[in-house]
């Protein structure tokens, strides 16, 4: 597969959203095989991936340490089976290493280690993300490279001040070629985002973002947002996510607690039946 | 004995080691050796957060703007940029306080770095009472936060001579690096000859077999001139250096004290966690036991106050050696 689209040609939106469907599909997979998981946000962030790796990104799943790749970092570590999903599609893993995720021993881990094939950062211990991607892009620019840094974090992670302190270094040091995907499922461990963080798309232009915001499960709308930030105009660009956990299974999306999901063995199946019978 | 130079109830400048009448110096040997370094090695990069002019970083930056970057008052940010940096190529070296960098940004140095085997070389300024500003400003336990982190080198160096070695081994050591920098005039107190090993502890002195000093840092130094002194009193004290924290260099330090019947262990940092605990630690997994001394500081806050002053006060000056040396 030659993935070094760039720039990107027309996007095809329902082959994007295809593509989105079969992340579900295996990340359903994944969790039903361990029995449990973070599969809300999974399925709620598919689109955005599909539209990144499918689409925006410059990259060579044949070569996953090109130095000319698009960077993408995964900051919430725990959506790790989102990532494995849309790695396995564009073909960093193999299918086959997906009913491992979570078990013990496995390549896969519950939380992103950056030891797994295309995996850039260690997620999980939240607010890491963005000031990575800023030393990235900074790196990156220092090189001439034309390589661009997408850093995908989330409306919890906007209690950290880590977050914000990165945030003001992105604008500080113009980097123009990196976007801030902001995932706002509005929900945490404790159940709905508790502290006051809105108006997220306010603050990040306040902060210096060039900043849209959208529903984060339209792949129409995210292949237009991706396309506004391609601009060089010494700005951090930041897209506001506006996702719904759960999104494409419409039992998952009623869930009042979606934040780690564990349901009976025998009811995966019915879930991944609602998904295919929801999509088809 | 030599002579303290009298400042009188001042403190000093930040984070300038005190200098001593009748001795070398060389001025920022940090800042020095990093630009000169890096005119050869384009993927040096430097940081600070809002301490440049007080970790010495600033000759690279005047040599090298373009790879210099402070990024404020941030510690957070400044770990994590440098791990970004490091994950692209560049090697980073970062500045700011000890303090700072311990206490407030574990968690990016044992993640974003250590974890990651990140190219990130942590230059922390003013450990241990380096500083009249109290405990905010005094890494006192930094060896013992540190230490705790897998895959993390810690070196914490004597002098200007071994600095500047250390400056430029750090770039070839892999991942992440956490230096106890010495700032402004740094003493020259080694031999023109001496080498810094990564992981290796060296004999600065060899004794006769009886009192045998273990140090770290600039206590190391402080050894030396304590050994000078009790010469004319017939005793002829050993001193081994342990300028790498971690790796701990279990076998070199088992040998040294193998070969005496006591010893002293030195450092500017608390007596626990530190040094002192990687001694007793090694000493007791190998079934010695010999009589030991700890010299540093007690568990507690510091309060602000001149360096010799504050060495004087809470035990770890040249007296308090001598002392010690001499109750054996």
């Amino acid at each position: 597969m030659e993935l070094r689209n760039h720039p990107p040609s027309e996007p095809d939106v329902p082959a994007l959203k295809a593509r989105a469907l079969n992340l579900r599909r295996k990340m359903m997979g994944m969790a039903s095989g361990k029995g449990e998981g973070y599969i809300a946000q999974g399925l709620g962030i598919a689109d955005c991936l599909a539209a990144l790796y499918f689409h925006e990104m410059r990259h060579d799943p044949a070569n996953p340490d090109w130095d000319g790749r698009d960077r993408f970092l995964l900051s919430t570590g725990h959506y790790s089976i989102a990532m494995y999903a849309v790695l396995a599609e564009a073909g960093y893993l193999d299918d086959g290493e997906l009913p491992t995720y979570g078990l013990n021993g496995s390549a896969l881990p519950m939380s992103t280690f950056d030891e797994t094939v295309g995996v850039e950062i260690v997620g999980g211990s939240l607010g890491h993300g963005l000031g990575q991607a800023v030393g990235m892009a900074m790196g990156l620019r220092l090189d001439n490279s034309s390589a661009r840094v997408f850093c995908e974090f989330s409306d919890g992670e906007l209690d950290e001040g880590s977050t914000w302190e990165a945030a003001m270094g992105a604008a500080t040091f113009k980097c123009d070629k990196l976007v801030a995907l902001i995932d706002c499922n509005g929900i945490q461990a404790d159940g709905p985002v508790t502290v006051a963080i809105e108006p997220v798309a306010d603050k990040m232009r306040a902060f210096g973002f060039e900043t849209y915001e959208i529903n984060g499960n339209d792949m129409a709308a995210l292949v237009e947002a991706l396309a506004a930030c391609r601009e060089a105009n010494g700005k951090p660009k930041a897209i506001v996510l506006r996702t719904t956990p759960g999104f494409g299974i419409p039992t998952i999306m009623a869930r009042e607690r979606a934040h780690f999901v564990r349901v009976g063995n025998d009811e995966w199946d019915s879930l991944i039946e609602e998904l295919e019978r929801e999509n088809a | 004995m030599p002579e303290s130079k009298t400042l009188g109830d001042r403190t000093r400048g930040m984070g300038e080691i005190v200098e001593v009448a009748g001795k070398v110096t060389e001025l920022a040997p940090f800042g020095n050796t990093l630009a000169e370094m890096a005119a050869s090695r384009p993927e040096i990069v430097g940081l600070t957060a809002d301490m440049g002019r007080y970790s010495d970083i600033l000759p690279f930056r005047d040599a090298h703007p373009d790879r210099f970057f402070n990024v404020g008052m941030a510690e957070q940010n400044l770990i994590m940029i440098a791990a970004g940096l490091s994950k692209v190529g560049k090697i980073a070296y970062c500045t700011t306080y000890s303090v700072f960098i311990t206490r407030r940004a574990y968690d990016f140095v044992a993640i974003a770095c250590a974890h990651s085997k990140a190219n990130v070389k942590i230059f922390a300024g003013m450990p241990g009472l380096v500083n009249g500003y109290g405990a905010t400003h005094q890494a006192t336990e930094d060896l013992n936060m540190m230490r705790g982190i897998a895959d993390l080198t810690i070196i914490d160096p004597c002098d200007a001579t071994e600095l500047k070695q250390v400056v430029r081994a750090v770039a070839d050591i892999p991942g992440a690096v956490y230096v106890r920098n010495l700032r402004g005039k740094v003493p020259v107190e080694l031999p023109a000859d001496y080498r810094f090993e990564v992981g290796k502890a060296k004999v600065l002195k060899e004794g006769d077999g009886d009192t045998g000093i273990i140090a770290t840092g600039y206590m190391s130094a402080r050894a030396l001139d304590a050994a000078r002194i009790v010469a004319g009193e017939g005793r002829d004290v050993g001193v081994l250096h342990v300028g790498t924290i971690k790796p701990f260099d279990r076998a070199g330090v088992l040998e040294f004290a193998r070969r005496h019947k006591r010893l002293i262990v030195a450092e500017n940092h608390k007596t626990t966690g530190g040094l002192g605990t990687l001694v007793i630690e090694a000493l007791y997994d190998a079934g010695i036991c010999k009589p030991l001394s700890r010299i540093g500081l007690a568990d507690g806050f510091f309060e602000c106050g001149s360096q010799e002053y504050l060495e004087a006060k809470y035990q770890v000056d040249l007296p308090r050696f001598l002392e010690v040396i001499r109750e054996g």
